[in-house]
């Protein structure tokens, strides 16, 4: 069974940014580039099916982990991080025609890559730190022409078939489909993994492979070219004001005092 | 020249980083206060090969070099000497033993479960009575009916009482040199001995997490075979340990610095005095730059030393200048740090004040600050 889990590089949300005014792009210069953390998940529920697999009595074939991304050659690096994590091997799509690929963009490409490398399942993480649509996972599924199983809390597979937890407002649902199919996770999948040092030390000879855009043969022009929404402004978010501070003689004064504010603002 | 990391090497570093900020982070001020054993921790750390770092796969190592070995010390200790100490004392003083001295057979039963962290060994080369003069031991074993009997007393020594703790490693008086001294050998001492019993935990000022004994043998009997290295080689063996050993206490010592000088840093940005953050006052900005000056130097002889080691080379001198340095500077890095934090830097609840108990072995663990001055005056043919 071949499990691809797509990932993205986003810039580091630790670090603070700045949006030049000029361009109105983020700034990358001194902002480290890291795996999205919600792909951390993606990766963690991929190895944890892949060890249940190998662990269950019978089972036939042993699962493959392969990370896959959409970026520039220097995500290298970042994907060896996955690499060392546990994943067999990687796949970098990797052209200048892709700069300025928005969802739609970004989701033909990529199906097109997948369908290529090949999959039975494809575990994605919810949306990307950066961009923050969510959007790529369900439009993927689309252009794959598989079932799209989004917000997975748990995945099994038996028999061929796939058994989900999706998580909802009130609870989750269970589903089950065919494979091949794509799932996207959610965060209670589990704790992302720390890469081993033994992982970290033997990613270097693990093997990334670059597909270039010609070898897609896509009928669509991507990239900027193709894409279909456009990012016109980027603005840093307001300056929060001040909080009011409530001084007490006590701690019944001060409720109180809050209690009436929250009151005349009609939240309580 | 090249002052460039490996890709491993710094996969490495972050990877340590971020484990030691997510999980050891939290626990230090409890661990400490409680003196408690991170039992859960250890685990961890295993799981991600950090018992066996240094040590080649094939012997349940993870394979990587000294600089990492290094980093990842450094990394540890700058959210806790503890934690680190724990880690460093199994690898460099528990573990590297067999895999330099062990025969085959011994590197399969001992260093294996050692690199793969689960079990832990301690290194008895200190007594009551013979610390920097560890030549003067009093520990006798003699050979009677292919038995060794032991017996004496070991003082301090790390990891040697916890409940995964196999046994230990000790040197002992097994007869006299031609020369009239005595013939030092290294015995391997297993935990279940008869007449082999561990006091209880010292309460100590710093590192008080970490588990430190004192062990005595009366009449232990252990196997003919328990011989580590050549018989007579003994102090030898354990001074080219503590070579090594020099190494991590450096990278200890740099890593406590560094963690003094990130809650400085962060403090003499929040703490406002006279209108505006106490950074903003040259009195703290020259503290704070003469700090990191401190730390870059001694991290980067700490580094070199690893890197020497690494490289087949002759490290022992620069392993022990660096070592003495380092020692130093975090002594003087968390004082200014708790001079920067003044009354709350007292207060138990600042990180700080632990560092300050935690700092003050670093100049007397693996050779006093005097016995590096007197190693290197040596060394440079004084």
């Amino acid at each position: 069974m071949k499990i691809v889990v797509t990932v993205k590089l986003v810039p580091d949300a630790n670090t603070e940014k700045r949006i030049d005014p000029a361009t109105k792009r983020l700034v990358r210069a001194g902002v480290e580039t890291v795996l999205n953390p919600f792909d951390e998940y993606a990766i963690e529920a991929a190895l944890q099916l892949k060890e249940r697999l190998a662990a269950a009595p019978g089972s036939a074939e042993p699962a493959t982990v392969t990370v896959f991304s959409m970026a520039p050659e220097s995500a290298r690096e970042v994907l060896r991080k996955a690499l060392a994590m546990g994943a067999d091997d990687a796949v970098l799509l990797c052209d200048a025609g892709l700069q300025g690929s928005d969802v739609w963009a970004t989701a033909y490409a990529v199906a097109a890559a997948l369908k290529k490398v090949g999959f039975d399942l494809v575990v994605t993480g919810g949306l990307a730190d950066d961009g923050n649509t969510g959007g790529v996972p369900g439009a993927l599924a689309e252009y794959l022409g598989v079932p799209g199983l989004t917000n997975a809390r748990a995945i099994e597979v038996a028999d061929g078939k796939l058994k989900v937890q999706r998580e909802t407002d009130t609870g989750y649902q269970v589903v089950t489909g065919p494979m091949p199919a794509l799932v996207s996770v959610t965060m209670a999948i589990g704790e992302p993994r720390y890469a081993s040092l033994k992982g970290i030390m033997g990613a270097k000879k693990k093997t990334i492979t670059t597909i270039s855009l010609a070898e897609l043969g896509l009928d669509r022009a991507v990239g900027s070219d193709g894409a279909k929404t456009e990012v016109r402004e980027l603005a840093a978010p307001p300056v929060r004001g001040k909080g009011r501070v409530v001084e007490a003689s006590d701690g019944a004064q001060g409720a109180q005092v809050i209690f009436d504010y929250l009151k005349e603002k009609k939240l309580v | 020249m090249n002052f460039d990391l490996t890709d491993e090497q710094r996969a490495i570093q972050a990877t340590v980083a971020e484990f030691a900020r997510e999980r050891v982070a939290p626990r230090a001020e409890e661990m400490d206060r409680n003196e408690a054993f991170p039992y859960d921790l250890v685990a961890e750390m295993a799981d991600l090969g950090l018992m066996g770092l240094p040590f080649p796969e094939e012997y349940g190592g993870a394979g990587a070099d000294t600089v990492s070995y290094a980093l990842a010390i450094m990394e540890l200790a700058r959210v806790d000497a503890s934690t680190a100490i724990t880690m460093a004392a199994h690898v460099s003083l528990g573990a590297s033993p067999f895999y330099l001295f062990g025969s085959e057979e011994q590197k399969r039963r001992y260093l294996v479960p050692l690199a793969q962290g689960r079990m832990l060994w301690g290194f008895g080369l200190t007594e009551p009575g013979a610390g920097s003069d560890a030549g003067n031991t009093q520990t006798k074993a003699e050979l009677r009916d292919g038995k060794w009997i032991v017996n004496g007393t070991k003082a301090f020594i790390t990891n040697s009482g916890t409940e995964l703790t196999g046994g230990t490693t000790i040197t002992a008086a097994t007869g006299t040199r031609s020369d009239g001294k005595p013939e030092i050998t290294n015995l391997i001492v297993p935990q279940d001995t008869v007449g082999f019993t561990r006091s209880k935990k010292y309460r100590k000022m710093g590192w008080r997490a970490s588990d430190t004994r004192e062990l005595a043998f009366a009449d232990a009997e252990i196997p003919a075979e328990n011989v580590l290295g050549r018989r007579g080689d003994g102090l030898r063996n354990f001074l080219t340990i503590l070579d090594g050993g020099r190494i991590s206490v450096a990278a200890l010592s740099v890593g406590l610095a560094m963690g003094a000088y990130d809650e400085a840093l962060k403090y003499a940005r929040e703490r406002r005095a006279f209108g505006k953050p106490i950074g903003k006052f040259q009195a703290i900005q020259f503290k704070l730059v003469d700090m990191l000056v401190e730390i870059e130097h001694a991290k980067l002889m700490t580094l070199k030393a690893a890197w020497e080691k690494d490289g087949g080379r002759d490290y022992a001198q620069t392993a022990s200048l660096a070592k003495l340095y380092a020692a130093e500077v975090s002594r003087r890095v968390v004082n200014e740090a708790v001079q920067i934090h003044g009354g709350y830097g007292f207060m138990d609840e600042y990180p700080v004040s632990r560092m300050y108990r935690d700092q003050k072995v670093n100049e007397i663990g693996e050779g006093t600050n005097e016995m590096q001055r007197l190693l290197i005056a040596r060394m440079i043919g004084l």
